[in-house]
């Protein structure tokens, strides 16, 4: 079926592939998401909402719980497909296009609720991503050709070496499912990485982290982009972090953009404010009969 | 970093040494075969030669079936289907095939013969329309999942098992097969009294064909395991979001899983229909068989080949052995797989094969890795 694939996904792959061998281009932004609304029935869940990450930016994406976070990042993963609106990585559309051919094109993802191959070794879970660039098929698998060796020797060592830049090489063997909570989301970051992405989206990776663990985190977040020359968007609800390293803050509540600007900015915008801590002084401003 | 195409450059094998590990396990494989058949086949006798048969084939189906729902882990539980439309293609080939080459469906040549070649390729033309139905069934796959995809197989295997029913009766008269047309005789399959005459070109004294066909199957499934392709499989069985996250196209994973489980469990039926001693007919490749094929793969271990043909060695001697019994085979059946789903729910080796466990496990540590 998927071998039938639109070749808008396969040209879009092929593009993510060279784009990312040649270093990202500066004219186009590494991400690019304009006007994008989806509606689950009546809901509006996201409402036209845009985003522009550079090359190597790191930007972020807050607001309160249920404002449309989540759902935007599968919107732009593929998980849902948008009513309106485009997403462009690297002035390559995406849209429309299935989850796995929009990594294929440059844009991984972690999880908020972690999701590994719980039953297979921490390396397996970081080989499985980096074999996305892969030639080989079924039939040099089983015949193991030269093309096939190479390419699984330059997957052990591309692994190994994500493994122990995110400090998790020592535990390779184990299964996924046996590490302590901080290493998962360290290995769901490698794992991640391993799809040579241009674009990595964070969904909370400092929650139910303790001080010592998010410092840690927060160091390793601003390393990626220079050494994987990533674009960064990250979803997180620790203040502290997302006002300390991000560039660029985008607030959403209900799905609507409510403000967007310079860390500084955002933090003293009254529309956020309000969105986090309810109505200020007297409660003039809410409808009456919706006090209890 | 540096690119996943400029590390394989970097790490590109000398092509004898790529050609030498190629080749020596399918090298072995052929030697190992070669040594059932003149060296072990003689020296067991006809009782214990026929129970290796039966071992032989219930581990080339057991570990294709293995493919699926141990690696893929979408559940089948229709792949005696997959051997029955293997069995009668193979069958029909061979037998028709026989009267309309040598005038007779008696056997044909000795070993390595020109009839056991008809055979070989009577059993790769069954795998082939078995993977094609494997095709078939794998496409459902896309949209149903867990229960559901198990109920479509199960409902796969019976629509076979009904159609083979209604065919009509084997072709006997030499003239009168040599006057039909071989299209109109796909309809002579013997329905449900079964196809009975086919040449039995396996039996104790002669088992070559299916112990290659078995270490090729065990090649593949090694092969597969350990490569980027079969942990793709593992990933979509693990987390399905996640395998799609980074990369992998899971659907076409799902159907390429089924069509290659298809097609060796098709060559293990065309084996089956041409054993000494086998009746092919619909009800013997029926929901029955699928489910002692599951409790193979069950017991053994969802994804263990090692597992699997343990399983598949032990659950076929097991029954000879205790002969006296055999009534009440279903019911050690079911209280080993209660047993099992209660204690080791993974099945006996779990994922990891025998090699990987136990004081092994040092030794081996990345297998072929």
């Amino acid at each position: 079926m998927s071998a039938a694939a639109p070749p808008a996904g396969a040209s879009a792959a092929a593009a993510g592939a060279s784009a990312a061998a040649a270093g990202a281009s500066a004219a186009a932004p590494a991400l690019d998401a304009d006007r994008l609304s989806i509606a689950f029935g009546g809901l509006k869940a996201v409402t036209e909402l845009s985003l522009r990450v550079p090359a190597r930016g790191l930007h972020g994406l807050i607001g309160p719980n249920g404002a449309g976070k989540t759902t935007v990042f599968n919107l732009l993963t593929g998980v849902y497909r948008p009513d309106s609106g485009s997403i462009r990585l690297g002035g390559v559309r995406v849209d429309g296009l299935r989850p796995n051919q929009i990594a294929r094109a440059g844009l991984a993802r972690t999880f908020q609720n972690i999701r590994l191959f719980a039953e297979l070794s921490v390396l397996d879970n970081v080989r499985v991503a980096a074999a996305v660039r892969a030639r080989s098929g079924l039939l040099r698998t089983f015949l193991r050709t030269p093309l096939y060796v190479a390419e699984e020797a330059a997957i052990l060592e591309r692994a190994r070496e994500l493994l122990a830049i995110l400090g998790i090489a020592h535990r390779e063997d184990e299964q996924a499912k046996s590490l302590p909570y901080g290493d998962q989301r360290r290995l769901e970051i490698a794992r991640a990485l391993a799809t040579e992405p241009r674009v990595l989206l964070l969904d909370e990776p400092v929650a139910g982290m303790n001080t010592q663990e998010k410092k840690a985190m927060r160091g390793l977040i601003q390393s990626l982009r220079e050494r994987f020359d990533v674009a960064i968007l990250l979803i997180e609800h620790d203040m502290g972090l997302v006002m300390d390293i991000c560039e660029h803050i985008t607030v959403l509540d209900h799905g609507v953009t409510i403000a967007r600007g310079e860390p500084a900015a955002v933090q003293h915008d009254p529309a956020v404010i309000e969105a986090y801590l309810g109505v200020p002084d007297d409660g003039a401003a809410a409808p009456p009969g919706d006090a209890g | 970093m540096k690119t996943l195409a400029e590390r394989a450059a970097a790490h590109r094998p000398a092509l004898v040494r790529a050609v030498a590990g190629s080749a020596w396990p399918i090298a072995v494989g052929f030697a190992f075969a070669y040594l059932m058949q003149t060296a072990l086949a003689p020296a067991v006798g006809d009782f214990y030669g026929k129970l290796m048969l039966d071992v032989g084939i219930a581990i080339l189906v057991g570990v294709a079936l293995n493919i699926v729902n141990g690696f893929a882990g979408q559940f089948s539980i229709g792949h005696a289907g997959f051997m029955a439309v293997g069995g009668y293609v193979a069958a029909g080939i061979v037998f028709y095939g026989s009267i309309k080459l040598w005038g007779s469906r008696d056997i044909h040549g000795g070993f390595l013969g020109p009839g056991e070649l008809l055979l070989v390729a009577g059993c790769v033309i069954g795998g082939l329309v078995a993977a094609l139905a494997g095709l078939l069934v794998g496409l459902p796959s896309l949209r149903v999942r867990g229960d559901y995809l198990a109920i479509v197989t199960l409902g796969f295997g019976e629509i076979v098992r009904v159609l083979l029913q209604q065919t009509d009766d084997v072709v006997m008269d030499p003239r009168a097969v040599e006057a039909a047309s071989a299209w109109s005789l796909a309809d002579n399959l013997g329905g449900a009294l079964g196809f009975f005459g086919a040449p039995r070109y396996l039996d104790p004294k002669n088992p070559f064909w299916i112990w290659l066909f078995v270490m090729i199957v065990l090649l593949v499934a090694y092969r597969l395991k350990t490569s980027s392709k079969g942990r793709q499989l593992l990933a979509v069985r693990e987390n399905e979001v996640a395998a799609e996250a980074v990369g992998v196209p899971t659907t076409r994973v799902k159907v390429s899983a089924f069509v290659l489980s298809a097609f060796f469990a098709g060559i293990g039926g065309g084996l089956y229909a041409h054993e000494l001693g086998n009746s092919l007919r619909p009800a013997d490749l029926g929901f029955q068989k699928s489910i002692d094929l599951v409790i193979i793969v069950v017991l053994g271990g969802m994804g263990s080949i090692s597992g699997v043909v343990v399983a598949a060695t032990a659950l076929t001697i097991l029954p000879e052995v205790f002969r006296e019994f055999s009534e009440y085979r279903m019911i050690f059946y079911a209280l080993a797989l209660v047993l099992v789903m209660i204690l080791r729910p993974q099945g006996l080796f779990g994922i990891r094969e025998l090699w990987e466990l136990g004081p092994w496990r040092r030794v081996f540590r990345r297998g072929a890795s």
